[in-house]
């Protein structure tokens, strides 16, 4: 049986400084070895001041997780040595003495099947190598350390994963749970990564490293499977190892640097103190967690009667949710789910675009309020939807700049079907013989209209003239 | 002017317009340079320093508010950041180091008006008990020229004691503080861990060392405690002393405290002068009314072993950022791969940082963890147990600072197991975080000879009141400069 085991790493982008000084946890804006200070930088006599929000906010994962959560902490030294690591060890969290990580073991559930979590630990991110030049001999590795400290979660699993989808299934999930506690937005560049282990049936493990992204961490672990099948096939056996995803070739390679002969040399980080979260702390932590993504789809489904499709699609992503939650009302609550995830999402598919919308709830109120009070169509709706994201106006303001408005005057929309029933002789006939078919008129009316005739009107008269 | 006077003594004769405190600073300025030449406690001089004494005068004139050192003439230990200042643990590897921001030690004292004149040598990174490890060379002893200061903090203990300054700050790892103290005849004191800020000392093995004040007298490191202890949100490990002031009471005196006497730090191979000072000591408390008894605390045996084990494994650690990528000094790095690079970077390390940085990379590694680092903790926990069960009897506890007088320059640099010994009596506040004090006992052969009390953690305030009662009942010559 083939056996996957993930590391997931997700910053805490939610947060405002990094894990132990004052620096932006969010480096991404910076000019390059600007959001550094003496602490981050690991100067000499400089000491970690730790970021007790970062603590709360990693626990919240491990509860999220439902990991177990000890009542003392404490962060460990794991000593390497790395250009980008100021310190030339990382601070982190370790449970072999003890668990002593922000998180111990845990589930979670992809559809039917239950992943266990490992442990949950917070630790420090390393700042960033970029490597420049053409070829081997003016190759130069810069180091960025305005990432250098950003408060950053480890996520381990069993390895409960047996293939590729399974492995897609869980980051999505997980994505969208992190993203729901408000504690990080994977959509970010880097905020979250993740290395695999594979191992076929009574093969050795092996770990890969350096994937990118999610889509590339599917294909690396089928690339390694795949690999691993055709060793075994001729007999050739598979060695326990470190491999590296490369990015151009889409395949894995044997990394020549023993990563797991590495000695860490681990030991208890003196500087930061254990630090005691009790029960007391744990529960207003947990009174303080977001309603969860099933939890929101169940409330979706049994008060407001929304199908589960949409309901599933509208929980799951935390900026849909937000915005259904400002904008609904129990009357208009199937309305505004129906135009989030039909209408909208085409519109605000990628972060840039989330970010540079106009849209507010309040937009969704008066654009469900007009369909159902029939100043609009739904057709009509979706072009106005268009413009709020883009400028921000108001609805009303729409309609009269674009003529949106429904034509249900009977006169206007008589002359319009006449000149239809003129145009159409034959499909008149079909019509007649086969009422099914008066769907193709209405669709010819609409034409004229652009999609602003009163749609139940429109059927009424065409009925009425065509018998 | 005489500059041979107490830390307080100093800012109360500013204060009442006794002396300015711009002369103080020129004539210590002028005695440095006479002095320092031979003596070499310090490493570098702030020749801004008569300017800034300058500026207190004025003030003072000017009826401007005014902080409580009056100008105090201070010298630092050079593994204490000052702000665009050259910190560099005299080492060969920060030779350029010019710290860009101010410990938080040094903050509290610029609050207060202290004038720092200089940074002061110690063994490099301060590992070492005699400055002989420092990469500039080392200081000497002003009662005897041809003896070591003691260390780590040797130029500290050298500067108050040559009266170079008026108090100093260094740092106590392993007895850093105290052991010069013990061996120039000053004051030494390292306060309950955490009760002082590290923010700003370079570290050597952060889980047990503290900064602590050198000066001439015990209210003057009261006093000095006062002004630089408390929390402090950039040290974590900081604990909070309720702004406690220690100068207040400390004359209270020690009538009908339990002090009990440390076996196994007058046992085997103590120095029979050393020997006679403690028991004189022993006996001077009892006249002021405390009752003294001997103490077993038998995990001392192990304490020298564990504490190596232990600071080399953090300084292992601590020191790794010395890669020279991002300080340091250049070579063409052609041709070099990462562990001929590691090498080449690392060979500015003098023999003793080198010794202890290897024996990190070992004793906590994996497979020898269990023997050596493991086993260290244990014994750390263990003798904290005893010692916490000891101080559930005893107020205090007492030992001479050193077993033994300081020995000569060159004499015992080659022999490290033997150096390793001389810490066998202080190491322990250090591995247990508790407070000690050495306060100058006696003169044997004209070599000077420090008493040490142990206080209970956070307990600095009855340590200092009973330094101070005993201070009281000695009468020592004066440093013959």
């Amino acid at each position: 049986m083939t056996k996957i085991g993930l590391e997931i790493h997700s910053q805490l982008t939610k947060l405002e400084s990094k894990l132990f000084c004052s620096c932006k946890a969010n480096y991404r804006e910076f000019e390059p070895n600007t959001n550094i200070c003496p602490i981050c930088m690991g100067l000499p006599g400089s000491l970690p001041r730790l970021n007790q929000k970062a603590v709360e906010k990693a626990t919240i994962i491990a509860m999220a997780l439902n990991c177990s959560t000890p009542e003392k902490i404490a962060f460990f030294r794991k000593n390497y040595f790395y250009p980008d690591l100021p310190k030339n060890f990382q601070i982190t969290q370790l449970n072999i003495y003890g668990d002593t990580s922000v998180g111990g073991t845990g589930i979670l559930m992809v559809g039917e099947k239950k992943i266990r979590i490992t442990r949950v630990q917070l630790e420090e991110d390393p700042g960033r190598l970029i490597y420049e030049g053409s070829s081997e001999k003016n190759l130069v590795t810069l180091v960025d350390y305005n990432r250098a400290g950003t408060p950053l979660v480890e996520i381990v699993t069993e390895p409960d994963f047996e293939n590729p989808r399974e492995v897609r299934e869980f980051l999505n999930i997980l994505s969208d749970l992190l993203e729901n506690l408000g504690v990080s937005d994977p959509s970010l560049e880097g905020a979250m990564r993740a290395d695999a282990n594979v191992s076929i049936e009574g093969g050795n493990k092996v770990e890969i490293k350096n994937i990118g992204s999610f889509h590339d961490l599917e294909k690396a672990v089928h690339f390694e499977i795949t690999r691993q099948q055709s060793l075994r096939s001729r007999d050739i056996p598979i060695i326990q190892e470190t491999r590296h995803w490369d990015d151009k070739r889409k395949i894995t390679i044997s990394s020549r640097s023993k990563e797991e002969d590495l000695d860490y040399r681990y030991f208890l980080e003196g500087d930061i103190p254990w630090i005691k979260i009790g029960n007391q702390v744990k529960e207003k932590l947990k009174s303080e967690m977001p309603e969860s993504i099933s939890s929101k789809k169940q409330r979706y489904i049994s008060k407001y009667g929304i199908p589960a499709q949409v309901a599933d699609v509208l929980s799951s992503d935390k900026f849909y949710s937000d915005l259904f939650e400002d904008a609904h009302t129990k009357e208009n609550a199937k309305e505004i789910a129906n135009i989030i995830t039909t209408d909208l999402m085409g519109l605000v598919d990628t972060r840039e675009k989330r970010a540079a919308s106009k849209l507010k709830p309040s937009h969704l109120q008066e654009i469900s309020d007009s369909i159902q009070s029939g100043k609009i169509t739904r057709n009509s709706a979706k072009n106005a939807l268009y413009e709020i994201v883009k400028t921000g106006k108001k609805l009303s303001d729409i309609i009269s700049e674009l003529d949106l408005g429904n034509v249900s005057d009977e006169s206007e929309l008589s002359v319009i079907i006449e000149s239809v029933i003129f145009e159409e002789p034959q499909a008149v006939e079909q019509a007649k013989s086969n009422p099914q078919t008066i769907n193709y008129l209405v669709g010819k009316v609409m034409q004229k209209t652009k999609g602003k005739a009163d749609p139940k009107l429109t059927l009424d008269l065409l009925k009425k003239k065509i018998r | 002017m005489n500059i041979k006077i107490s830390a307080l003594q100093f800012t109360r004769d500013v204060k009442s317009g006794n002396i300015s405190a711009e002369d103080f600073i020129a004539k210590t300025m002028e005695h440095i340079k006479k002095l320092d030449g031979n003596l070499h406690a310090f490493l570098s001089l702030n020749e801004k320093a008569v300017d800034q004494a300058k500026e207190i005068d004025k003030k003072i004139k000017s009826g401007e508010k005014i902080g409580q050192c009056f100008g105090m003439p201070i010298s630092i230990k050079d593994n204490i950041c000052i702000k665009d200042t050259k910190t560099t643990c005299a080492s060969k590897m920060l030779e350029n180091f010019i710290a860009p921001y101010d410990a938080t030690v040094i903050t509290k004292l610029k609050q207060q008006d202290a004038i720092f004149v200089g940074k002061v040598n110690l063994d490099e990174f301060a590992m070492g008990f005699s400055t002989e490890f420092s990469a500039y060379g080392p200081s000497k002893n002003p009662w005897n020229m041809d003896y070591v200061p003691g260390g780590s903090s040797g130029g500290s203990a050298v500067s108050v004691s040559a009266f170079e300054c008026v108090a100093s700050l260094g740092s106590d790892t392993g007895g850093s503080v105290r052991n010069p103290a013990s061996f120039c005849s000053t004051v030494g004191y390292k306060p309950t861990y955490g009760l002082i800020s590290r923010y700003g000392l370079i570290s050597y093995a952060n889980s047990i060392e503290q900064i602590g004040p050198l000066t001439r007298t015990v209210e003057d490191a009261a006093f000095m405690l006062n002004l630089i202890a408390g929390l402090d949100p950039n040290d974590n490990t900081t604990v909070d002393n309720n702004n406690e002031d220690y100068l207040k009471d400390i004359n209270s005196g020690i009538e009908g405290k339990k002090i009990g006497i440390i076996k196994e730090m007058i046992g085997e191979g103590i120095n029979s002068s050393v020997l006679s000072a403690t028991k004189d000591a022993i006996s001077k408390l009892e006249g002021l009314g405390a009752s003294c008894e001997e103490i077993s605390l038998d995990m001392i045996k192990y304490s020298v072993a564990a504490y190596y084990i232990i600071t080399a494994t953090e300084a292992g650690s601590n020191l790794a950022r010395y890669d020279n990528l991002r300080y340091g000094y250049d070579f063409s790095v052609e041709g070099y791969e990462f562990n001929s690079y590691i090498e080449k970077a690392r060979k500015k390390f003098g023999p003793e940082v080198t010794r202890r940085m290897i024996l990190g990379g070992f004793v906590p590694s994996a497979g020898h963890a269990g023997k050596y680092f493991l086993k260290a903790l244990k014994v750390k926990s263990k003798l904290t147990r005893q010692i916490n069960d000891a101080f559930k009897k005893f107020d205090l506890l007492i030992s001479p600072t050193v077993p033994i007088l300081p020995f000569k320059i060159g004499e015992k640099i080659n022999d490290p197991v033997a150096l390793f010994l001389i810490d066998i009596n202080t190491v322990t506040a250090n591995l247990t975080g508790k407070p000690a004090i050495s306060i100058p006992y006696a003169i044997s052969n004209g070599l000077p000879i420090g008493i040490q009390l142990i206080a209970n953690s956070m307990n600095d305030k009855l340590l200092l009141q009973a330094a101070y009662a005993l201070e009281k009942t000695v009468k020592l010559p004066e440093v013959p400069l």
